[in-house]
C-alpha cells in the first residue's frame, strides 16, 4: 500500500497541536493544516459521538468579525440568507453565493449585537473568502471586517450526552439554550463563547475560546470522559447526517441548490441573486451500497451511461452498510436503482433518502 | 510489536512468507495501523497469474482505499475468504489470521528486505 509523506514542515497548527499528538492522534494535511485524523480509531470515535459525546478541535475553520452601521446591509448583500431575521444571540447557516451560480463558501452567521456579527468559514477557504468579502467592502459603507482566525480556538463538543456533562462545568443553564443560541458563558472558569451548533447530526455545542486558553480546556473536557475525535470521524458523521462539505457537494461551480438546501436562499436582492436562482442542472441523492465501499469520483451510472459521480462516500459506522451522496443529472435523480464503477466493474447502489441518520 | 523475521518485506508494506510448496501474503501491523478500521477487502481470483508489483487487492478503511501490490510473480492459489465477512482479522492480526492470499511464486520481487531493513525503514 502506498502511505503519505509523514511530515510536513509547510502545514498550519492549531493550538491544540502539542495536545493532539500527546492524547496518541494519527496527524494529516487538511486544507493547509496539519490536523488529527483520528485517535482511538474512526469507528470508536464515531460510536462515542453517537452514543456520549466527543470534543472535536475545529480551529482551523476561520473566523472573522464584521462590525459597524452597515455591518448588516453589507451581510445582506453577499450572502443568500436572511441575516435581518437572525437575533443578537442567536446563529444561522448560510452561503457565500458568486457571480456565476456557485458557491465562494458555505459559512455559519453568528449575531453578536445589533452591530456586530461573527462568520465561521472553512478552513481551506479562508484566503479565499477574505479576499472576496474585501473585495465588496469598498462600497459598503460604514463596516470593519477583521480576521481573528489566529487568536481564537474552536472545539465542537458532539454528542447525546455533551449537555449534562458540560453543564457540571459552566455557568449558564445550559437547558435554557435552543439549537442555534450563541452565548458568553465560563467554562471550566474561562471566558468562552458557546454555540449550540455542531455538524454530526448531534446535539452538542461549539465552544470559541482565546487560542491560550484551548489546551486547558481541551484537558478539562477530555477528562469529564468526553472522547478526542479526529476528521475521520467528522467526516463519518457529517456524511450519516447528510451535511453537505464544500470542496465535496459545493464548489466555485456547483449550484448549491442541487444538495436541496432551498431554504437557505431567501427573497432577497444579494450577489449572484439571479444565477442562484435558476434550476440546478444537477441533483444530489444519497445511495446505499451492499458491501463495497464507494469514493469521491467514482461515476455513477444508469442503463449503461453515466449520470453522475460520487462527492463522499464511506462505510457508515453507526448503519453498517456504505453510503454516499452523488451528484447526478436531475433528469436522473428520481430512478432508485443506480450502479457505481469501483475499479472497472459496476456495483449496484440504491437511492435512499439523505440523511441516512437521524437521531431518535 | 515486533517485526518477525520469518518473512521478507516490500516497501509498499505487503510481507510474504514461505508456506510449504506455496507462499502466503499479507499486510504490515504497520500497514494496518496507518490504515486504521478495515471495512472492505476485494481479493483476487484464484487461478490468476500475476506480475510482482502488481496491484492484486484493495483493503479499504473507513477513510480511503488502498492497493496492495503483489511482492512476487506467480499464480494465486487460495485467497483469505474469512475477511469477505470479517475484514477487521486485518486489523487483529495482520501477520497472521489477517492474510490476504497464497501465491505459487514465480519469482519474488526483487525489492524484498528483511524485518530489520524494514523496521529501520520505518522506524
Amino acid at each position: 500500500m502506498d502511505t503519505p509523506g509523514l511530515e510536513n514542515s509547510e502545514l498550519k497548527r492549531t493550538p491544540l497541536h502539542a495536545a493532539h499528538l500527546k492524547a496518541g492522534a494519527r496527524m494529516v494535511p487538511f486544507g493547509g493544516w496539519d490536523m488529527p485524523v483520528q485517535y482511538a480509531g474512526v469507528k470508536a470515535e464515531h460510536a462515542a459521538v453517537r452514543e456520549k459525546a466527543g470534543v472535536f478541535d475545529v480551529s482551523h475553520m476561520g473566523e472573522f468579525r464584521l462590525t459597524g452601521p452597515d455591518a448588516l446591509a453589507f451581510l445582506q448583500s453577499v450572502t443568500t440568507n436572511d441575516v435581518s431575521k437572525l437575533k443578537p444571540g442567536r446563529a444561522q447557516y448560510n452561503w457565500l453565493p458568486n457571480e456565476t451560480g456557485g458557491l465562494v463558501d458555505d459559512i455559519y452567521v453568528y449575531r453578536v449585537a445589533d452591530e456586530d456579527f461573527l462568520l465561521v468559514v472553512n478552513a481551506s477557504n479562508i484566503a479565499k473568502d477574505w479576499a472576496h468579502l474585501s473585495a465588496h467592502l469598498a462600497a459598503a459603507g460604514d463596516v470593519i471586517l477583521q480576521d481573528e482566525s489566529g487568536q481564537t480556538a474552536l472545539l465542537a463538543v458532539q454528542g447525546p450526552q455533551a449537555e449534562a456533562l458540560m453543564q457540571g462545568v459552566t455557568d449558564v443553564d445550559l437547558n435554557s439554550k435552543k439549537k442555534n443560541a450563541y452565548f458568553a458563558a465560563t467554562v471550566l472558569g474561562l471566558p468562552v463563547w458557546l454555540a449550540r451548533t455542531g455538524y454530526t447530526g448531534e446535539d452538542g455545542f461549539e465552544v470559541f475560546c482565546a487560542s491560550e486558553h484551548a489546551e486547558q480546556l481541551w484537558n478539562g473536557l477530555l477528562a469529564l470522559g468526553i472522547a478526542p475525535a479526529g476528521l475521520g470521524a467528522r467526516d463519518t458523521l457529517r456524511l450519516e447526517a447528510g451535511f453537505p462539505l464544500y470542496g465535496h457537494e459545493f464548489s466555485d461551480s456547483i449550484h448549491p441548490l442541487s444538495s436541496g438546501y432551498g431554504w437557505v436562499v431567501k427573497d432577497k436582492l444579494h450577489l449572484g441573486h439571479e444565477r442562484i436562482r435558476l434550476p440546478s442542472p444537477q441533483k444530489l441523492i444519497g445511495l446505499r451500497l451492499d458491501k463495497v465501499p464507494v469514493r469521491e469520483g467514482y461515476p455513477v451510472k444508469l442503463g449503461g451511461v453515466v449520470v453522475g459521480h460520487v462527492t463522499s462516500g464511506t462505510s457508515s459506522p453507526t448503519l453498517g452498510y456504505p453510503i454516499a451522496a452523488a451528484l447526478v443529472n436531475a433528469e436522473a435523480a428520481q430512478a432508485e436503482a443506480f450502479m457505481v464503477e469501483v475499479r472497472g466493474k459496476d456495483h449496484p447502489a440504491t437511492r435512499t433518502e439523505m440523511p441516512f441518520y437521524k437521531r431518535g | 510489536m515486533t517485526t518477525p523475521t520469518d518473512r521478507q518485506y516490500a516497501s509498499s508494506h505487503e510481507w510474504i512468507k514461505e508456506d510449504g510448496e506455496v507462499s502466503i501474503v499479507g499486510i504490515t501491523d504497520f500497514a494496518q495501523d496507518q490504515l486504521g478500521d478495515v471495512v472492505y477487502v476485494e481479493l483476487p481470483e484464484v487461478g490468476r497469474v500475476v506480475t510482482a508489483g502488481e496491484t492484486v487487492a484493495v483493503v479499504e478503511s473507513v477513510k480511503t482505499a488502498s492497493d496492495i501490490y503483489s511482492p512476487a510473480s506467480g499464480e494465486i492459489v487460495e485467497v483469505n475468504d474469512a475477511l469477505t465477512g470479517s475484514p477487521e482479522l486485518i486489523n487483529e492480526g495482520a501477520l497472521e489470521g489477517g492474510w490476504l492470499f497464497k501465491i505459487r511464486v514465480d519469482t519474488l520481487s526483487g525489492d524484498l528486505m528483511d524485518a530489520a531493513s524494514y523496521d529501520a525503514a520505518n522506524g
